[in-house]
């Protein structure tokens, strides 16, 4: 299309654009480096009209395919792309250097992974992710965050080195790097899952999400929460479509996070919640593997960024201008943050899939997809997830951020470029949701799918309006003040009639259960590193100075060791 | 580099594998009767570049025209002394005089603090004849005249370590420690090549290896092959005869720290590579048992032993030492492999260990001559303190660690493929292991100097201070070092490739 452009990958502009905002001094500059080179990325991307591999570049020996343009690396790298302009727009207001450098390398990383063509360049740019985006952690610079950052690193290596272990097994038994399918069958195709596993959250490798994202800056949530998880669903995608397991794995993702969502307190902490339930839809679209179903994973990807980045900007104008998110400190927002509070309600719209947004039209794929695989106790946990998904994002968030009891806080607006990027992504949730065409033009694979269908959109109405008049009923009884909203919210009709006091009790033994296994996992760890600290500080049994002549004694057993070894070999 | 062979005139370039032992040798005499340190200093810089311009010159000329063969004196080998550089000895002569270079450079500052001034002269003296023994021992083809320079470089440090005693008396027993051991442990090399001079009637180690292949089922060859391995072990800081080491690093000058750190054990290495491979016949039953249950096992052992020693300790330099023990382990492990890809591995983990650790036992000492700290608890803040230094730091440490973008990548990368290649996955897994276990005693020390608050002054402004230039021109250099060579390892890996070949092809036969 644009022919003058040479066929790099996209990566490149905004990686040189994060190492030039590391250098620059001056604000401006560096806010119109940050605003242009999504734009020139856009362009590269753009530039491209043959899907094919190009940006090979060699080293040491090793040919790194750093621009593969297809179907499925497209979608990607569109909205990522797009995420980044977005981000970019959020953060103008913002003046920390280290924060707009470590967002673009961490972005442009995220982007040439995604059009990484072999595993080693994916290795490169997994761990670059993991490493650029620690930075927006420790930019909260405080020691909560910085530990979080700590833990949110080692795991984040440590996936890398899984992947790069994986990768060597691989190919070393196949003779290929090339990343294609994988499959769990493959050599080393475990510890490759392994290591998209631990960046996609599966459950029981989630926590580093809650952990850390919460504990962001303003800006730095809403740019974590659009690059790594959706990187690797877009490796699961890759590697392991149709692997039945993820479509179990998938199932639970949707399903457990619900609960902590609509428990949790602090709001930023919901939305992570709910960024692990949204994973799930798009992992059981992979596990299903058909092309309604990648598909379903890709729009869903696509859009989700979108909206997750919407709800995560609107909190962070709260916690911009409150100082705090935690739902029992706010309340009555919406008559000083009118503009925030609605694009905040547009973004808890898509997120909860009314028609008409961005969300329906995505998910729906997903669920057809399962519906017409007959995978039907994962169809059951979708939709029980998709009213949980109303619950804790589509009402919790916008009504305890901007309505339910007024707080007497009044606070300015959000600053103009907030406002304008939470502007531009809900008209995108809008626009697309009216307009499906476009995104399903972009898909990895054809098809021909309306979502508009009577049965469609009477069931999704049915569901949304059940659990809203739940929730309105509940309300209208008081059943859940504001100020203490770790009381079961939980309102939906497949929910109430297992009945509240089945989940509060459950709820209350979960607690304690995992608070019990923390405790002996404590004790168990103190208990180890107490010993490994008795026998290694500098005072202890291993490390003690030794006298010369204990040495020379082990001297000479090692040479009598030696030697035994050499006679008997002899 | 060519062209520094075409200016230098043709008598010198001839006899460049004598010139590059003897000037530092005579320099030490001259060094000794300086009337103060800074002069002294001169000819250690003087004599340093000299040898990097000669090391320089004979790499090229093995590049070109392969193995250099010198006589001693005129006297022919296998009677006379022979000086004899390949493929394999070159990579280690051109670290040691860069390194040499680089920590002369940086010594007058450190040394000027810590060693009292009416001594300067003759400490420069010590390392001066300790440099020459190094490159002795890196250069000769001759398996006694091998121990003699060994026994040079060895004496020399163990005064330099007791110099440290001056800041802290620790050095005393540390020193006397190093005595003892490295004492046995060349008692115990020399025992070897008597016996080896027993069974084959030869010194010179060519000749030796000539004879040997015929004499594998002798017991006598055996105890030798023990004693060596043994001996040389020692030197090389092999777990478990490693526990001279510590206590030598952390309590000696920063400068002797920094030196032997980045070339003593190294040498040690070499020579037990030269002993494995081109002496020795590898293909002898208890040489290939020895790969394996010796080498691999105990450098495996040290890899994640000796780094979770590294990881309680409180003193930072004593943390590094021990660090520097694991990471020999590596090298132990390259040298298990005991393929060309392995040999390479180990080679390469070598030059890439110097230049990290270079700089951080570099950046420690810069630290000390502003702050004079010692204790990682004493490194709190100096991100903001000494933010030049302590980025430099930064980087040698994530190299260490083997993040991508440092140098430190490459050497586990290839001595994890060597390990996938021979099947050795429990390696690969311990490399990991040990990988993030680094990440562990690395990421202590750099969270103490990036987060936790720096020293305020009476005003509350941060203490700041910037490292003498002579410190902070090496250790860029070295940090940058680090990073370059992530992008361009071409260089490298062409060089620790053509010396493990050299070490197989046994190109001293």
């Amino acid at each position: 299309m644009i022919d003058a452009l040479p066929l790099l990958s996209p990566a490149w502009p905004i990686i040189l654009g994060g190492l030039l905002c590391g250098l620059i001094p001056w604000y401006g500059l560096r806010k119109a480096v940050s605003l242009a080179m999504p734009l020139i990325a856009m362009a590269f991307w753009f530039s491209v009209d043959q899907p094919g591999t190009f940006g090979a570049l060699e080293v040491a020996g090793f040919t790194f395919e750093t621009f593969r343009y297809d179907g499925l690396s497209r979608v990607w790298g569109l909205i990522f792309i797009i995420a980044t302009f977005l981000n970019s727009i959020y953060g103008l207001h913002d003046r920390d250097r280290l924060q707009d450098a470590t967002a673009l390398i961490y972005a442009g990383a995220g982007l040439g992974a995604v059009f990484a063509g072999d595993l080693l360049s994916l290795f490169f740019f997994w761990e670059l992710t993991a490493i650029s985006s620690v930075f927006l952690i420790w930019a909260s610079r405080n020691p909560a965050a910085f530990r979080a950052g700590l833990r949110y690193l080692a795991i984040h290596v440590l996936s890398g080195v899984l992947l790069l272990a994986g990768s060597i097994i691989y190919a070393t038994n196949t003779g290929s790097w090339a990343f294609n399918d994988i499959g769990l069958d493959a050599p080393g195709g475990v510890l490759i899952f392994l290591a998209f596993g631990i960046k996609c959250a599966f459950p029981l490798l989630h926590n580093w999400l809650q952990d850390a994202y919460p504990k962001s800056t303003v800006v730095g949530a809403v740019v974590l929460s659009a690059f790594t998880t959706k990187l690797a669903v877009y490796a699961l995608a890759r590697g392991f479509a149709g692997t039945e397991m993820l479509i179990w794995i998938g199932a639970i993702m949707t399903a457990f996070p619900v609960f902590f969502a609509v428990i949790e307190n602090d709001l930023r902490k919901v939305l992570a919640y709910s960024l692990n339930n949204q994973l799930g839809f798009m992992v059981v679209g992979i596990g299903v593997g058909t092309e309604l179903a990648l598909n379903g994973a890709a729009a869903h990807a696509f859009v989700h960024i979108i909206y997750k980045a919407l709800l995560f900007m609107s909190m962070g104008a709260v916690l911009y201008r409150v100082g705090t998110v935690k739902a029992s400190a706010l309340g009555g927002l919406f008559k000083s943050m009118p503009y925030s509070a609605f694009f905040c309600i547009i973004g808890a719209a898509s997120i909860s899939a009314f028609p008409l947004m961005s969300g329906f039209v995505a998910k729906s794929l997903t669920l057809a997809a399962t519906a017409q695989e007959g995978h039907w106790i994962t169809w059951l946990v979708l939709v029980f997830a998709s009213a949980g998904v109303l619950e804790h994002s589509g009402i919790k968030i916008p009504y305890f951020a901007f309505f339910s009891h007024d707080s007497g806080k009044r606070v300015k607006e959000a600053p103009w470029n907030m406002l304008l990027a939470m502007g531009i992504a809900a008209f995108l949730c809008v626009f697309i949701g009216v307009f499906p065409g476009y995104l399903y033009a972009i898909l990895p694979f054809e098809m021909d799918y309306q979502p508009y269908t009577f049965d469609h959109v009477v069931g999704q109405m049915q569901l949304l309006i059940a659990a809203m008049f739940a929730f309105s009923l509940l309300m209208r009884f008081g059943l859940y003040p504001a100020e203490r909203p770790s009381v079961n919210l939980d309102t939906d009709w497949f929910y109430r009639r297992m009945g509240d006091g089945l989940f509060k009790w459950a709820w209350a033994m979960g607690g304690r259960l995992s608070a019990s296994i923390q405790n002996r996992f404590g004790v168990a760890g103190r208990a180890l590193t107490q010993r490994l600290f008795n026998l290694f500080s500098p005072a202890g049994a291993m490390s003690r100075d030794v006298p010369s002549g204990l040495l020379a004694i082990w001297t000479s057993v090692l040479l009598g060791l030696v030697m035994v070894i050499a006679y008997v070999a002899g | 580099m060519e062209f520094l062979a075409s200016i230098l005139p043709a008598q010198i370039v001839a006899h460049a594998p004598a010139i590059i032992v003897v000037v530092p040798l005579l320099m030490a005499a001259v060094s000794a009767i300086m009337p103060n340190g800074k002069l002294s200093w001169a000819l250690v810089v003087i004599s340093a570049a000299v040898s990097v311009v000669l090391a320089i010159v004979l790499t090229v000329d093995v590049q070109t025209s392969g193995v250099i063969s010198y006589a001693m004196g005129g006297w022919a080998p296998p009677a006379g002394i022979e000086f004899r550089i390949d493929s394999l000895n070159a990579v280690l002569l051109l670290l040691l005089t860069v390194i040499g270079l680089l920590s002369a450079v940086y010594a007058l500052p450190s040394v000027a603090m810590q060693i009292d001034a009416n001594r300067q002269s003759l400490f420069y003296a010590a390392f001066l004849v300790c440099f020459a023994g190094l490159l002795g021992v890196a250069i000769t083809g001759d398996a006694f005249n091998m121990f003699v320079f060994l026994e040079i470089s060895s004496i020399s440090t163990y005064v330099l370590v007791g110099m440290g005693a001056g800041r802290d008396r620790r050095a005393l027993t540390a020193a006397y420690n190093y005595l003892i051991l490295g004492t046995i442990g060349a008692t115990f090399f020399v025992i070897g090549v008597g016996f080896l001079y027993m069974a084959t009637g030869t010194l010179n180690m060519a000749d030796m290896a000539a004879r040997l292949p015929d004499l594998s089922s002798s017991r006598v060859v055996q105890a030798a092959f023990a004693f060596i391995i043994v001996g040389l072990g020692l030197k090389a800081a092999m777990f478990p005869l490693h526990l001279w080491l510590p206590n030598a690093y952390a309590y000696s000058p920063d400068f002797v720290t920094v030196f032997q750190a980045t070339t003593a054990t190294k040498v040690a290495f070499y020579t037990l590579v030269r002993f494995m491979f081109d002496v020795f016949w590898p293909d002898a039953a208890f040489v290939a048992v020895s790969f394996f249950w010796v080498f691999a096992v105990l450098g495996i052992v040290a890899m994640i032993v000796v780094s979770i020693q590294a990881v309680f300790q409180t003193d930072a330099r004593r943390l590094l030492a021990f660090s520097s023990v694991a990471q020999a382990g590596y090298m132990m492990l390259g040298l298990g492999i005991g393929s060309v890809a392995g040999i390479a591995a180990g080679m390469l983990h070598l030059v890439n260990h110097a230049m990290m650790k270079g700089v951080l036992f570099m950046a420690l000492g810069a630290f000390a001559v502003r702050f004079g700290i010692r204790r990682i608890s004493d490194l709190n803040g100096f991100g903001r303190s000494m933010p030049f230094t302590s980025v430099a730091f930064t980087i040698g440490g994530l190299s260490l660690i083997g993040v991508p973008m440092t140098v430190g990548f490459w050497s586990k990368w290839y001595l994890g493929v060597a390990a996938f290649e021979n099947g050795w996955w429990w390696a690969v897994a311990a490399l990991i292991v040990s990988s993030l276990i680094a990440l562990v005693y690395i990421g202590r020390m750099l969270a103490a100097i990036w987060v936790a608050e720096p020293q305020h002054d009476r005003d509350g402004d941060i203490v700041t201070a910037r490292a003498p230039w002579l410190m902070l021109i090496p250790i860029w250099i070295l940090a940058i070092a680090n990073v370059w060579y992530f992008f361009q390892p071409e260089f490298l890996i062409s060089l620790t490739n053509a010396a493990a070949e050299a070490a197989l092809a046994g190109e001293a036969r």
